[in-house]
């Protein structure tokens, strides 16, 4: 295991902001840490990039105490904070080819650039970056390490579609190569995209841990999006199941969801002249798993 | 060392970005001396205004880069999380300490050269000068401010940080014989004056630099502990984020 947190704690004053967590992180895989805000997620990542002390427990990363063996981690390990970390006077193109002299790994700032689409912006410097851009300008900071292990936190906070494509297809990169991937999201689904294991959090403590595909469960119903003016009671005798009306245009029926059962509702729907605009069947997303876990309080 | 290097490099980088920060360090000292060199306004005691003014300035000057520029940039370093992301690469924090002191060294040396430059041309003569303990002077004061400066800096939001520093400067500036002689302030504030670490470079580098060095010693251990004293209280202070 490239991480591996036991029994964690980490109190601010009067607040225990982790509390008693124990969780690891395969070498070579993507593992996320899930939660809404103050969920204890960058306390977490912080204590394993040994920012912060932990007030108990233990934290080993790559086999190394992130605080007394920092400065052997910090050779191996990449970092993106939350937020900032960057001088805000300072080039793009400057502050990239700092880092990558700081680490002195062989990394080649203007191939880094160019990754995380960057280049366009070169002369740019940090204020005058849009949200999206200082991010990808962290995780190039992070990538100059040539890291062996990388921490991300929030890394598509104030992305926009593109930019979470190209963060995407780096953190599944990085994995493919063997780096291993920390990352801590309140974002669920973008956080499935690229994550193999996911440890959620809610108010400091874990409720669920492991490979993303176990923690999932297949669904007992199906939900689909239609016209508003669908009724209810029709479709229930339709279907023979009980239908429930989500929002004002989506549905639930509560049932195994079949290719039968999906083709008869497809038909009625077609009988009845009304549309189908999505539909959503199989296994339940990792933020259903979160929904499930914390009795829908995320 | 390649590291220190390295983070020197951008700290020069970015100070050479930084007008305000040239303003500060370059361009007020500049002013002081050729103004009050110019015009005959200040108090100077015994002594030839030029030769009282040269010395007087160029404290002015270690100050500001050591204490100043050094304190606000700093401060708004922790305050945008640079100096916390800096700790997670290889550079370590004696490095980096190490880096932004070497930075305000090379300033002050180009202050040094451009302000004795328009010192002489203004009429002060270096002939007199005892280098070694002007340069041993221009050492201790720079340790003395640059841990007055981090010491602040390490301790304070940017914003209040920004506003301290300005504020110990003016303070400073006025009370710590750099510009006016102590002599001339009422009697509790001259004495008070005495120990500050303005007082102490101003009155070490008037004496080395005008070659009347019989009585700077006391001037001298109250700058000697100065430069001992703020450096180890902010390194025992300092907080990184």
């Amino acid at each position: 295991m490239a991480v591996v947190v036991e029994n964690l704690t980490v109190v601010y004053g009067e607040t225990v902001a982790v509390d008693d967590v124990s969780f690891e992180a395969p070498a070579g895989c993507v593992t996320v840490i899930l939660g809404p805000n103050g969920a204890g997620k960058t306390s977490t990542i912080e204590a394993c990039e040994g920012f912060i002390t932990p007030a108990s427990g233990c934290v080993r990363v790559l086999g190394l105490d992130p605080q007394r063996d920092h400065h052997a981690l910090t050779l191996r390990m990449g970092v993106m904070l939350q937020g900032g970390g960057v001088y805000p006077s300072a080039r793009v193109r400057d502050v990239i080819t700092h880092f990558c002299a700081l680490y002195d790994k062989g990394v080649r700032p203007l191939e880094l650039m160019e990754r995380v689409g960057l280049s366009a912006r070169a002369t740019g410097t940090w204020r005058r970056l849009s949200g999206g851009e200082q991010q990808r300008l962290s995780l190039a900071l992070a990538l100059a390490a040539d890291p062996d292990v990388i921490f991300l936190d929030e890394p598509t906070s104030g992305v926009d579609i593109d930019g979470r494509d190209i963060i995407a297809d780096i953190i599944v990169g990085l994995a493919q190569r063997g780096t291993t991937v920390v990352l801590a999201s309140h974002d669920m689904a973008e956080a499935q995209r690229v994550a193999t294991h996911a440890v959620l959090f809610q108010h400091g403590r874990i409720i669920a841990s492991g490979v993303i595909s176990e923690l999932v469960q297949a669904r007992t119903s199906l939900r689909f999006s239609s016209s508003a003016a669908l009724s209810l009671d029709d479709l229930q005798t339709e279907m023979s199941a009980p239908v429930v009306r989500l929002t004002n245009d989506t549905f639930e029926i509560t049932l195994q969801p079949t290719t039968q059962a999906l083709a008869r509702l497809t038909q009625w729907l077609a009988t009845q002249g009304l549309p189908l605009t999505h539909v959503d069947m199989g296994s339940e997303t990792i933020e259903d798993t979160y929904r499930r876990l914390t009795g829908g309080n995320a | 060392m390649k590291r220190i290097l390295i983070q020197l490099r951008m700290e020069l980088m970015l100070l050479a970005r930084n007008g305000e920060q040239l303003l500060l360090t370059i361009a007020i000292p500049l002013l002081l001396l050729g103004f009050f060199g110019s015009v005959d306004v200040l108090p100077s005691g015994t002594m030839n205004s030029i030769d009282f003014l040269v010395p007087g300035v160029i404290s002015v000057a270690i100050m500001s880069s050591a204490m100043v520029s050094l304190g606000i940039a700093t401060g708004f370093e922790r305050s945008y999380l640079v100096l916390k992301r800096l700790g997670a690469t290889p550079l370590t924090r004696g490095e980096l300490v190490i880096s932004k002191i070497l930075s305000v060294c090379v300033v002050q040396v180009v202050q040094t050269i451009i302000l004795l430059g328009l010192g002489t041309a203004l009429g002060w003569s270096p002939s007199q000068a005892q280098w070694l303990l002007a340069i041993g002077g221009i050492l201790l004061g720079t340790a003395a401010f640059c841990g007055i400066g981090l010491f602040l800096a390490g301790q304070l939001k940017a914003e209040i940080n920004l506003a301290a520093q300005n504020g110990l400067y003016l303070i400073l500036l006025l009370l710590g014989g750099m510009i006016i002689p102590p002599d001339s302030l009422p009697g509790p504030m001259s004495s008070a004056a005495s120990i500050l670490p303005s007082t102490a470079l101003a009155t070490v580098l008037r004496a080395s630099l005008n070659g009347q060095t019989t009585q700077v010693s006391q001037a001298f251990i109250v700058l000697m502990l100065w430069a001992v004293a703020a450096p180890l209280v902010a390194a025992r202070r300092f907080r990184w984020s």
